[in-house]
């Protein structure tokens, strides 16, 4: 199995099936996946702050989510999870494809990508990265779990050492 | 469309009205179990001043995503009528929320624009509003047809009436006066977050 039908297999296990997401071109297959498979309901979001209030809303309502983004999009954050999400115990799941490193030829990205890991610390919020394939359905599950068991966000970044990256 | 259509409006031939009515007006209709989600700021206080309904949720930060928690939460419970509460300030800050909520359509969300021109909590300061900018044309704009102003309390209360029992989304905008909010809700946010699970029955009781 690929890294994507891992995740889709894991996603199916732990009954998330709303999938707001703000596009990126590594995230594609799963994407893909997630848009064709009638268990799930998945569609683009104009920023990722707004897929956090979604996921946010759908979790008080019964329903949970994984939110999609690139390490940019993460950056538009801190203030949704801090002000949303950690104190008011609503356990967003995020999976972030991680641009900026190993082989980044945008700037932008290259810096933008080292506030990720500081923010997240920052706000004690659970984080993993899934850089090997037969890492990622533990490492999956588990954060997913956790994230719901504690109440609190989770954060899944996934390294261009498992996807390949985007490269020129 | 009777009540959206038969009187269109624009911003600024409407009546300013009083945000505490209104949001008195509006919670006076909801017999159904709705979901109100409070925009921060006054728009919240004054939802807290119209009665402590165990299925209303106040935000505390995260400005602007007032209108997202209300679309996930009506994908979520399809059945239940959602309301979102924004103000001006709020909406402008997250517009591209108003094209998603068109592209999903989702038939139980109603959006509530409280629209006083001003970032009034901070002194007020003008918004885009309060300087030319339209939410019922921007709404349309995003792709949600379903929206208008409402010229007066009587219209609002049509609108309300219409926008509760027939197949949204539906944007309500309001014009409001600068009258300020009396009183503030509670500050604890695991308990306005579990109050409101156990109000639309997504967490038990204790003990249960």
């Amino acid at each position: 199995m690929t890294w994507a039908e891992i995740i889709v297999d894991v996603l199916k296990r732990n009954n998330i099936r709303l999938v707001p997401y703000v596009p990126d071109n590594v995230l594609t297959p799963l994407i893909k996946a997630i848009n064709e498979d009638p268990f799930f309901t998945a569609f683009t979001c104009t920023r990722e702050e707004e897929a956090v209030g979604i996921a946010a809303g759908a979790w008080m309502g019964g329903m949970r989510s994984l939110i999609l983004m690139q390490t940019s999009g993460f950056a538009t954050l801190p203030n949704a999870l801090a002000s949303l999400s950690v104190p008011f115990q609503i356990p967003i799941v995020m999976l972030v494809s991680e641009r900026g490193t190993l082989g980044e030829f945008n700037i932008g990205q290259a810096l933008v990508a080292k506030t990720m890991r500081p923010v997240l610390d920052a706000l004690a919020i659970e984080h993993h990265t899934l850089a090997r394939l037969d890492e990622v359905d533990f490492i999956t599950d588990r954060t997913i779990k956790q994230a719901v068991a504690t109440q609190q966000p989770g954060c899944l970044i996934l390294s261009p050492q498992l996807t390949g990256g985007k490269v020129l | 469309m009777t009540a959206f259509s038969n009187r269109p409006q624009t911003r600024d031939s409407v009546k300013i009205m009083s945000r505490l009515d209104l949001t008195k007006r509006l919670v006076a209709k909801l017999h159904k179990h709705e979901a109100v989600i409070g925009g921060i700021g006054n728009t919240n206080f004054d939802l807290w001043a119209s009665g402590r309904r165990a299925e209303n949720f106040y935000m505390l930060g995260s400005m602007g995503l007032a209108v997202p928690i209300a679309l996930g939460l009506a994908i979520a419970q399809p059945e239940r009528g959602v309301i979102a509460l924004e103000g001006d300030g709020s909406i402008l800050m997250q517009l591209g929320s108003l094209a998603t909520v068109a592209s999903r359509a989702p038939k139980n969300l109603l959006i509530v624009v409280m629209d006083n021109g001003t970032y009034q909590i901070t002194g007020g300061q003008p918004t885009a509003t309060g300087l030319g900018a339209d939410i019922v044309a921007i709404a349309k704009g995003a792709g949600l047809s379903q929206a208008a102003w409402a010229a007066d309390e009587g219209h609002f209360e049509e609108m309300a009436d219409q926008a509760l029992a027939e197949p949204g989304p539906w944007l309500i905008a309001v014009r409001l006066d600068a009258e300020k909010p009396k009183i503030q809700t509670t500050r604890d946010p695991v308990q306005i977050r579990s109050h409101f699970m156990r109000g639309i029955g997504t967490q038990p009781a204790w003990g249960s």
